[in-house]
């Protein structure tokens, strides 16, 4: 019981895939333009997500790991065809508005992110809980992106009128624009407030795909660039190793060189209190002599 | 002919894959920091992106004639990943030039939306086989021009004072807005 809400809590909120993460945001673009869009979208990823977690996390002990990549998309993309006949039959009002994005949902990142770095290694039931935080956190996201661009955009909320008669409608919020302009000050927000999200990272900018900037990202596309990542930090940590090897090898040399100096001083000087001695000692012979 | 520049000049301006149908959003503000890299991007995909609309139109024939449409998802996904694994191979082994130029991409591509988006297209608009290479190019050479001119936009915004909190991906996506509203003005050419 303790895991299944710890699940959901982590995809709701710890690790939200919109405003933390920022997987998917071809969708999050491309559907908030009412707060209707948003949560239909939002729920059917939902759907196709719990379900391919389970089918996964059933079958991950069968599917070899060579071939988990393409076995993996294979479920995922069985199941949006499913979502998609469902909802054509059902609520096709909803295909209509939604169109391209539905069967697109097989490309989004969450869903492969999530088969991958959770059920495939996690049993049945937290797999399945796994799968319907992360939707319901990126049904949340995309509503309330959703809400903010038709409340602007359109004056209203759910289709019901909420700005008074007199408000001027800013129609560039539900216009392709709007949609970067609303991501741009959710970012910059998130970036102002040092909110954790994917946006938000101390480390210095690299040159991969995606930026680098994802260092909370579990998306299977950011897979390699994650290895690279590691990679680049292993090679940084065998570098200043390597450097502190050689600072502490030069520390060394100096020492035996300082110490063998000293020695040697201490020779010179050994020899030349030895030579005074002798001549003095000679000297005070000589003198006896003289 | 007319109708063939018609697709091709609508799916690269007017419906532009990016700005319009926000489709390859990830290559997009990702791959953008440079125009060189952005411009090595943009070849990687026009190449990908007609190559896949040619089979999977083609495919597609195969799909209605055997009545299996509802297979379409999964069987364009499979093709495109197929495709973009097989390109990567064939390029190492006979184009090491082209393979060094493009093979970073190419993985990249797999997992674009856009491929699919731009095969499931073809399918919606019931375009024939060389209208769906058309279009595919069209669209292929719209994400191009887009990505160049956004990464031109960056490296001319690099040493601008940018307000703290918007530096980094807030101003990329403001910039990206002002280019959709840019594009907007395309639309009056059909």
């Amino acid at each position: 019981m303790n895991r299944i809400t710890e699940r959901l809590k982590n995809g709701i909120l710890t690790e939200n895939p919109t405003f933390v993460l920022m997987l998917g945001m071809c969708p999050t673009l491309a559907t908030t333009t009412s707060a209707m869009n948003g949560i239909g979208m939002g729920l059917t990823t939902t759907a196709v997500l719990a379900f391919s977690n389970l089918l996964i996390s059933a079958l991950r002990k069968i599917i070899p790991d060579r071939v988990r990549i393409p076995a993996f998309i294979v479920v995922v993309a069985s199941l949006v065809t499913i979502v998609e006949m469902v909802l054509k039959a059902y609520i096709p009002s909803l295909n209509k508005a939604l169109g391209i994005y539905i069967p697109l949902i097989v490309v989004n990142c969450i869903i492969l992110g999530r088969a991958e770095a959770y059920a495939s290694q996690n049993p049945l039931i937290p797999s399945f809980f796994d799968g319907v935080g992360m939707g319901l956190g990126f049904t949340l996201g995309l509503t309330s992106i959703g809400i903010f661009r038709e409340l602007l955009g359109n004056g209203s909320v759910f289709g019901l009128r909420i700005m008074p008669a007199s408000y001027q409608p800013i129609s560039i919020f539900v216009l392709a624009p709007g949609a970067f302009f609303v991501l741009a000050m959710l970012t910059a927000l998130q970036n102002k407030l040092k909110v954790k999200g994917a946006t938000y990272v101390d480390g210095e900018e690299r040159d991969i795909a995606c930026g680098g900037d994802c260092s909370a990202c579990t998306g299977a596309v950011c897979a390699e660039n994650h290895r690279m990542i590691a990679a680049d930090a292993e090679k940084k940590k065998a570098e200043a190793a390597a450097k502190a090897k050689e600072l502490a090898a030069k520390k060394a040399a100096e020492k035996a060189k300082m110490e063998a100096e000293a020695k040697a001083a201490a020779q010179t000087i050994d020899a030349a209190f030895k030579k005074f001695e002798d001549g003095q000692t000679s000297g005070t012979e000589g003198g006896g002599q003289a | 002919m007319k109708e063939l520049i018609l697709i091709a000049v609508g799916s690269a301006l007017v419906n532009n894959v990016v700005l319009s149908q926000f489709l390859g959003i990830c290559p997009f503000l990702g791959v953008s920091r440079k125009v060189e890299t952005a411009a090595g991007m943009g070849v990687a995909v026009i190449f990908v992106i007609t190559l896949a609309s040619a089979l999977t139109a083609v495919v597609n024939k195969l799909l209605v004639r055997l009545d299996l449409e509802f297979l379409q998802t999964i069987v364009f996904i499979l093709l495109i990943a197929a495709l973009v694994q097989f390109v990567e191979m064939f390029l190492k082994k006979f184009s090491h030039g082209l393979y060094q130029a493009l093979g970073v991409y190419l993985p990249l591509i797999t997992t674009n939306c856009a491929v699919l988006g731009v095969a499931i297209n073809n399918v919606n608009y019931e375009y024939s086989v060389v209208q769906s290479i058309v279009n595919g190019f069209g669209t292929a050479v719209g994400f191009t021009i887009s990505i160049i001119l956004l990464a031109g936009l960056r490296e001319r915004n690099e040493h601008n004072p940018i307000p703290k909190p918007f530096r980094g991906s807030p101003i990329v996506l403001v910039t990206a807005g002002l280019m959709a509203m840019a594009f907007f003005g395309f639309a009056g050419i059909l």
